[in-house]
């Protein structure tokens, strides 16, 4: 049973320091986790949920900004934009956050080529971190229920 | 919370506690600190009002500075009498919001009788000076930069326990300039204030139960823009 935690407490934390090190999280993330604890085990969980339903909302949104190209409205998708690299810096979403900030460049020019091509990687890159995260609290449940604690996991 | 395909979401009750769009917060116990905190931001507002609970505030979380003054009173000109009774230690605010700024509600703030003692954070995810000076000068007490940390907000507690309680339970104010060097270097800390039972649901458990003036609150030269400015020569004030 030992085996069992100890192995499953190595998985989440490889998996989790490779996320640093792969640049899908930062800093940020590891501030979020030390806000759970045993009273709140699923708050990490719930912010990223929210941060994940945000995406979705503000990318469906300004695509619909950009559709026509006669007609794109800027002040929308910056403010998108604005929001999108808010929330991401909030839950330490940093490769979500470092397109958000080509994203404002394409937009400050009034870009458009240049802001559906970001719209198109953020929107690449939230899904691929929602994956990532979903593996990672699934390994945590399999840790608790396994009778056992999640490992701190120190990324400096 | 067994989690199936997707990431688990937070619960409809919980959300309406933490106060989204909503005013209403649970009677006050008065030895506990009540933050006012105003975010257009839901994410944001999760984090900080998590962040605010775990030292131990009692929060109450609005999405815009509208709802601020009304929260406050101070959306209409009729004397806020009725609101004596309300008891906001700290308003923390984002600054980037639509409608109004967090600027222009921490003038709002300034201006009333009722509320201009209480201390005013601006939060902002931008670093720029012209901003903070601007805030500042209008009497925010401190800037912080986004994505906000425990460390800034242990930080900010720093303010609240200005108020010390001598053993008659009068309270005592530290000297006003006292506190502005608070976040420069930890000054004779007052007495820990008990962490009373009802404060936070995490109680025990909670990350820090320590001392608001734990030894983890860092105060390097990165971590505040106030600290910048403070170390700037007075010629550029």
């Amino acid at each position: 049973m030992n085996n069992v935690v100890a192995q499953l407490q190595r998985q989440f934390h490889d998996y989790l320091v490779s996320l640093y090190q792969q640049g899908f999280l930062d800093n940020q993330f590891s501030e979020l986790r030390k806000l759970q604890d045993d009273g709140t085990p699923d708050f990490v969980a719930e912010v990223v949920s929210l941060f994940f339903e945000d995406c979705s909302k503000l990318i469906n949104t300004m695509s619909r900004s950009l559709e026509r190209p006669e007609n794109v409205d800027f002040k929308q998708v910056d403010s998108g934009v604005h929001q999108l690299k808010g929330s991401s810096s909030s839950v330490g979403a940093r490769r979500v956050k470092n397109v958000c900030i080509s994203f404002k460049e394409c937009c400050d020019v009034q870009n458009r080529e240049g802001c559906i091509r970001c719209l198109q990687q953020v929107d690449y890159e939230y899904k691929m971190l929602k994956t990532k995260l979903q593996d990672l609290f699934n390994l945590e449940q399999q840790i608790l229920q396994a009778g056992g604690t999640i490992p701190q996991v120190d990324i400096n | 919370m067994p989690l199936d395909g997707g990431v688990s979401c937070l619960r409809r009750s919980e959300m309406i506690g933490i106060g989204i769009g909503e005013l209403e917060s649970p009677p006050l116990d008065s030895d506990q600190v009540h933050v006012l905190a105003v975010d257009d931001s839901l994410v944001d507002r999760i984090v900080i009002e998590r962040l605010l609970r775990i030292t131990s505030c009692k929060v109450t979380a609005v999405d815009s500075g509208w709802r601020a003054l009304e929260f406050l009173g101070l959306d209409d000109d009729k004397s806020s009498v009725e609101f004596d009774r309300l008891k906001v230690d700290l308003i923390i605010t984002d600054y980037c919001m639509p409608g109004m700024t967090g600027y222009e509600l921490l003038k709002k703030i300034k201006e009333s009788t009722s509320f201009r003692e209480v201390p005013v954070v601006i939060m902002s995810s931008e670093n720029v000076l012209t901003r903070i000076d601007r805030c500042l000068e209008e009497g925010a007490e401190d800037f912080l930069l986004k994505p906000v940390k425990l460390a800034d907000v242990k930080r900010l507690r720093t303010y609240l326990t200005r108020d010390v309680k001598v053993s008659d339970g009068n309270k005592q104010k530290l000297p006003e300039d006292l506190s502005r060097f608070s976040s420069l270097e930890i000054v004779t800390p007052p007495p820990p204030q008990p962490l009373s039972s009802t404060t936070s649901l995490e109680s025990s458990s909670s990350v820090e139960s320590s001392s608001p003036l734990s030894p983890e609150i860092s105060v390097s030269p990165v971590d505040s823009p106030v600290q910048q400015l403070e170390m700037r020569s007075p010629g550029l004030d």
